[in-house]
């Protein structure tokens, strides 16, 4: 009798209660503990193979853990990709570039959330269209345009679209400036009306503070695609601008530029593997680091936000 | 000036930027690259001269052109096989994520990381090392089982999400928060409901949640999809690029390329529609 009471307390420890019995928590653990792996393996293996020399790489018994932590795969990379220079001053140009795609995309939500004009489903809807025209459709005639206004080479291929709301993914944040002002009571702005406020303090001064969790998800998502960004960048900035990512995509001449292959005859100072790991490992790490600030807010914000809303 | 004009005014100063950008930067240039598609495009001095071709360019990449030859295939196989499978572990990832744990937001944090950090390049270089597959799994007898015993439609996408389990997790990411965000908005008393009728949670998944998701599953599959038409890595918009500056291709065939191209992408859009985007009586 003991024993039967005690089997069913057992079960319904371990199975039964719904969410909360052991077995079921055991298994989500290991599932979210083996995805979380897959997600992190590539990161442990450029972590891994970027501290590796010579020796390391071409001995099999080196798999993970290199011999000795060998820092001068970082210091070359870091060299070869531009350091601080290209570092501050493409952060800079993203930076501006993120500024004005987030002040058109606010400007452009609002006015489809809060006014009611002609035309306005029709333009909303081409909005959403723009989403699934790649940018191959449009970037030829672009790229001439850009071309004959001497705009190549500089950051205004990008910086013009921003401003008036054409440029990468931006039917994403205009649909997120949209669902959020959409969200904020229009008693409020009626209120405002009637002590007397015009519509650019009632854009300026109450919805735009109360907007703030999308302004930071649009800002940081269009800084960190613009970094990203390596097709069109490429295309537009040619040489005259450089960033970590488009640098990385030329590794080798700009490793060959700088390490000339005169000095092959030591193997410790040519491009392997190894190098190029740690390249591709300082041109994430900036972006960690913003992330590791950032995460908690921009989630929440995302959340705030109701990306889900359409 | 009634107020009802005088507030459509404002409301059309707001979305000005969006109307002169949409004539500037999306209207004339796909005119034209329409024009360009039709036309062999030669570079004059300080214009461009377009001489009419008719269909050429598209047969040309059609029919002729072996790089498009390779590269075609393998962009439909991203849509057949990528595009599924990103939306399912997008999916299991935030019905995981919705469930009350401990680490929950250590774990939400990771799986949204890679959005932060991918890029072509990167993958690129990550792909270069092997880092992309899980070596280790090419040596279980599992692996080699389901490819020599089973049917090749079985084993094709079991296979495929083995060999390319990293990259299908890392463009998960924004598709998960949407699910998540999604499923935290059920109505709990649904739930509860449908306990006391007895109902299994298998069974809630299928009649509760699975409804309830079907829009968002349409918005995630157009999100996928235009997720990896526009990444770097794509097979046939590095081709478009390439054969722009090409000698013996040049703008119209890289116009006619990317026409042919942007139809794939509508005529996926139109069946996930059909699939997913409307709404059930």
């Amino acid at each position: 009798m003991n024993a039967g009471y005690l089997v069913n307390k057992v079960r319904r420890y371990l199975i039964v209660a719904k969410k909360h019995g052991l077995i079921f928590r055991i298994i989500v653990y290991l599932l979210m503990i083996g995805i979380g792996f897959v997600f992190v393996y590539p990161l442990l293996i450029m972590l891994a193979e970027s501290m590796k020399d010579v020796y390391d790489i071409v001995n099999p018994l080196v798999k993970w853990i290199p011999t000795k932590i060998y820092f001068s795969n970082f210091i070359r990379a870091w060299n070869v990709l531009g350091g601080f220079d290209v570092l501050l001053t493409s952060s800079f140009y993203m930076l501006l570039i993120a500024a004005c795609q987030t002040i058109s995309s606010a400007l452009i939500g609002y006015g489809f959330a809060k006014f009611s004009f002609k035309f306005k489903r029709v333009l909303f809807f081409l909005v959403i269209c723009t989403f699934i025209i790649p940018d191959q459709v449009t970037f030829m005639p672009k790229y001439l345009m850009f071309k004959s206004y001497g705009m190549l080479r500089t950051i205004f291929p990008f910086l013009v679209p921003a401003l008036f709301g054409q440029d990468i993914r931006n039917t994403i944040f205009i649909l997120i400036f949209y669902q959020f002002f959409k969200m904020i009571p229009k008693s409020l702005d009626e209120a405002a009306q009637i002590d007397g406020a015009g519509f650019v303090k009632i854009f300026a001064g109450i919805n735009l503070p109360l907007a703030i969790p999308a302004i930071v998800v649009v800002f940081v998502f269009s800084f960190v695609w613009h970094w990203n960004e390596t097709y069109l960048a490429d295309l537009y900035f040619e040489t005259a601008i450089r960033t970590f990512p488009l640098t990385l995509q030329r590794f080798t001449e700009y490793f060959a530029k700088l390490y000339p292959v005169s000095e092959s005859a030591n193997p410790l100072l040519r491009l392997n593997e190894s190098v190029r790991m740690a390249g591709t490992l300082l041109c994430i790490v900036p972006l960690v680091i913003l992330y590791a600030f950032l995460e908690r807010y921009l989630i929440e914000s995302l959340d705030k936000v109701g990306i889900t809303g359409e | 000036m009634s107020l009802r004009t005088k507030e459509q005014l404002i409301g059309l100063g707001f979305v000005s930027p969006w109307i002169i950008g949409f004539i500037v930067f999306m209207i004339y240039p796909i005119f034209n690259t329409i024009l360009y598609s039709f036309s062999e495009v030669r570079f004059l001095l300080n214009a461009v001269q377009t001489t009419f071709v008719g269909f050429f360019n598209y047969t040309d990449v059609l029919l002729k052109d072996p790089d498009f030859k390779l590269a075609l295939p393998q962009y439909f196989m991203q849509l057949l096989l990528f595009v599924p499978m990103v939306v399912i572990f997008s999916l299991m990832l935030s019905l995981l994520l919705n469930s009350k744990l401990k680490g929950r937001s250590f774990f939400r944090a990771l799986f949204f990381l890679p959005v932060i950090i991918m890029s072509g390049p990167v993958v690129d270089n990550l792909k270069s090392m092997n880092a992309i597959t899980l070596q280790g799994l090419f040596n279980f007898p599992v692996y080699k089982f389901i490819a020599q015993y089973l049917p090749s439609f079985v084993s094709v996408p079991i296979l495929y999400v083995f060999n390319n389990a990293v990259l299908i997790l890392w463009h998960t990411g924004v598709q998960t928060l949407i699910f998540l965000s999604a499923l935290q908005k059920i109505d709990r008393s649904m739930f509860e409901a449908s306990m006391v009728d007895g109902a299994s949670s298998w069974q809630q998944f299928w009649k509760l949640t699975l409804p309830v998701l079907r829009p968002f599953i349409f918005l995630n599959i157009i999100y996928t999809v235009m997720d990896v038409s526009m990444s770097t890595l794509n097979p046939i918009i590095v081709q478009i690029k390439l054969a722009m500056f090409n000698i013996r291709k040049g703008f119209g065939f890289a116009a006619a390329a990317s026409w042919i191209y942007f139809i794939i992408i509508l005529f996926a859009v139109m069946l996930a529609y059909l699939l997913f985007g409307r709404e059930k009586e």
